[in-house]
């Protein structure tokens, strides 16, 4: 059981950095349920307890709406991640929880790279029609100071 | 004449020279000029230090210092430089304590930023020590004098320093209370946003209210401009500071929905919940962003509201330190909303993410251009208050103060 949790999970993440990587990012918000919480937060603020995010969708047509902003509004230079991203460590609970260590690596268009954030997802996971989904994805850097902006989901 | 060596700039608002954004000595005199010189640098919030014995670290330029509530409750602001060998004092961001001790050689400081003690100061067995004349009263930190206004704390080293709300006279005094108030801060976020660019290309965006609808594409794109909107921009007498304002649609009823075209071709939130506005600040001002001269910046995008504070990291990097803010007695829907509506601003912002860039943008296009010069002549050559947005007035205004202030 946990270990078929552990590989279902593994393989969500898979698909989730591979959408983002992969520049398909229409793909992503189907990752989520469509009441959610998806947010990018930092270590500091997550301590202290501030409730605000750096992105902070609270359902998956927001997402929608920010893949969609990335696409036709936002000017932001062309630039692609790579994450790379650790095994998930399972927590107790009726939903399934874990908590998984990321590293994501930008690519800038005149091939510039950097460590662009290191972190880890705080994630709630549901079954949702023979899929798992993300009820809930709490990004959370170690780092509170982001270089130049954040345009594409972490 | 010229305090920059070799450099020249044409007298006027208009025109503005590339060294200004690339020149290390420039920096070095905008420390002296402007940081230093007689203005009001934001430090700190009030409600980050709420009992004696919290401090939190801050910068006035790129001077590091320690803001702390001292004994008798008053808030001190000090160089975090030790007196002694120059190490910092405190190596936290915040926190609480009785005293601050150097850690290099244990001199220790009171939360003034008063030198107390000196380890070995008589020696040991007899030898080594310091010399008995040594007086410790006249060793310490440089100090800043520290004001308050409508919870936030500002500090200067200068004893030319205006008396604080004077210096930002009534009008932006009238701005700065319609938002923050008599009502009781609470911070909801914090982030640093690297930008590589010179802190005056960010100071400048900010006070540019011709951008707006040309760069950021965000509400154009949805379809959620509101083309009836008025406002425009305040800059105050000497151009130190600006409130710039986006009012209301005319019949003043506020709906994310009513700015909509009807279009095929354009995009729809699909999720409209971030937008509107929740009624809290009784007036028809949708958006103000409101600046105080060199490095700070208050927001109020709808419901989202933040302070800005801008630290020069050199003459290629600036921080941008983001404060989210609520109140208090913020309802649950209120807070609610605020933490969508910050979807807006910060480093990953609808609007905001495109400011973080193009400062870098104009830094790498003048990389050969120091002699070159830039052009600031919408709305014409002054720096007065216009009630359009179409106008590089308050850019303009910027620069009045800093020509002024840095004497070229
Ligand atoms: S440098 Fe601080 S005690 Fe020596
Ligand atoms: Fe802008």
């Amino acid at each position: 059981m946990n270990a078929e949790t552990l590989f279902r999970l593994a393989s969500l993440n898979t698909d989730y950095a591979n959408c983002i990587d992969a520049d398909r990012l229409e793909e992503w918000p189907g990752l989520f349920l469509e009441q959610c919480l998806y947010k990018i937060t930092t270590a500091d603020n997550h301590r202290r307890g501030y409730a605000a995010g750096l992105v902070y969708a609270d359902s998956r047509a927001m997402l929608t709406d920010r893949v969609a902003a990335l696409r036709e509004a936002n000017i932001y230079e062309r630039q692609s991640y790579r994450h790379i991203v650790g095994m998930p460590a399972l927590r107790g609970g009726g939903d399934i929880t874990a908590e998984t260590p990321f590293l994501v690596v930008r690519t800038m268009r005149d091939g510039r790279m950097d460590l662009f954030a290191a972190g880890v997802y705080l994630d709630r996971v549901r079954e949702d029609g023979g899929s798992l989904r993300f009820a809930e994805r709490i990004v959370v850097c170690d780092s509170s100071r982001i270089d130049t902006l954040l345009a594409i989901p972490l | 004449m010229d305090a920059v060596v070799g450099r020249h700039w044409p007298a006027g608002l208009t025109r503005i020279p590339y060294w200004l954004y690339t020149d290390p000595d420039v920096l070095a005199l905008e420390q002296k000029r402007i940081f230093e010189g007689p203005v009001w640098n934001f430090l700190c919030l009030e409600t980050e230090l709420p009992t004696v014995g919290d401090y939190r670290t801050t910068f006035v330029g790129n001077m590091p210092v320690v803001v702390a509530r001292a004994e008798d409750a008053e808030l001190c602001a000090f160089e975090n430089r030790c007196a002694h060998r120059g190490a910092l004092i405190c190596l936290d961001d915040s926190g609480t304590a009785k005293d601050f001790q150097c850690v290099y050689h244990s001199w220790r400081y009171d939360l003034r930023g008063n030198l107390r003690s000196i380890a070995f100061a008589r020696g040991v067995n007899g030898k080594g020590g310091m010399p008995a004349d040594f007086d410790m009263s006249c060793h310490g930190p440089r100090k800043l004098r520290v004001t308050t206004f409508c919870g936030m704390v500002f500090g200067t080293l200068s004893d030319d320093a205006p008396e604080f709300t004077a210096w930002l006279g009534p009008e932006i005094v009238g701005r700065v209370r319609r938002v923050l108030g008599n009502r009781r801060l609470e911070i909801i976020g914090r982030f640093t946003q690297a930008l590589p660019n010179n802190w005056k290309l960010y100071f400048e965006n900010v006070r540019d209210t011709y951008h707006a609808s040309l760069l950021h594409l965000f509400f154009a794109t949805f379809r959620i401009t509101r083309l009836s909107s008025g406002g425009g921009v305040l800059v105050s007498e000497t151009g130190e500071h600006h409130a710039s304002a986006t009012l209301a649609p005319p019949q003043g009823k506020d709906s994310s929905y009513e700015g909509l075209r009807s279009d095929k071709a354009s995009f729809r939130l699909a999720d409209p919940s971030l937008l509107g506005m929740h009624d809290e600040f009784h007036d028809d001002i949708q958006l103000q962003i409101l600046s105080i001269f060199p490095t700070f910046v208050l927001q109020q995008v709808h419901n989202a509201l933040a302070v800005r504070q801008i630290v020069p990291r050199g003459v290629d990097a600036t921080d941008l330190n983001w404060t989210y803010l609520g109140f208090a007695d913020d309802t649950p829907e209120l807070r609610a909303h605020r933490l969508k509506q910050n979807n807006l601003v910060g480093p990953a912002g609808y609007v905001s993410m495109e400011d973080g860039a193009v400062g870098g943008f104009v830094q790498r296009g003048i990389a050969a251009a120091s002699e070159e010069l830039s052009v600031i002549e919408m709305g014409g050559a002054g720096a007065e208050t216009q009630e359009t947005r179409a106008t590089e007035a308050s850019v303009r205004g910027f620069w009045k103060a800093y020509r002024a202030h840095m004497a070229l």
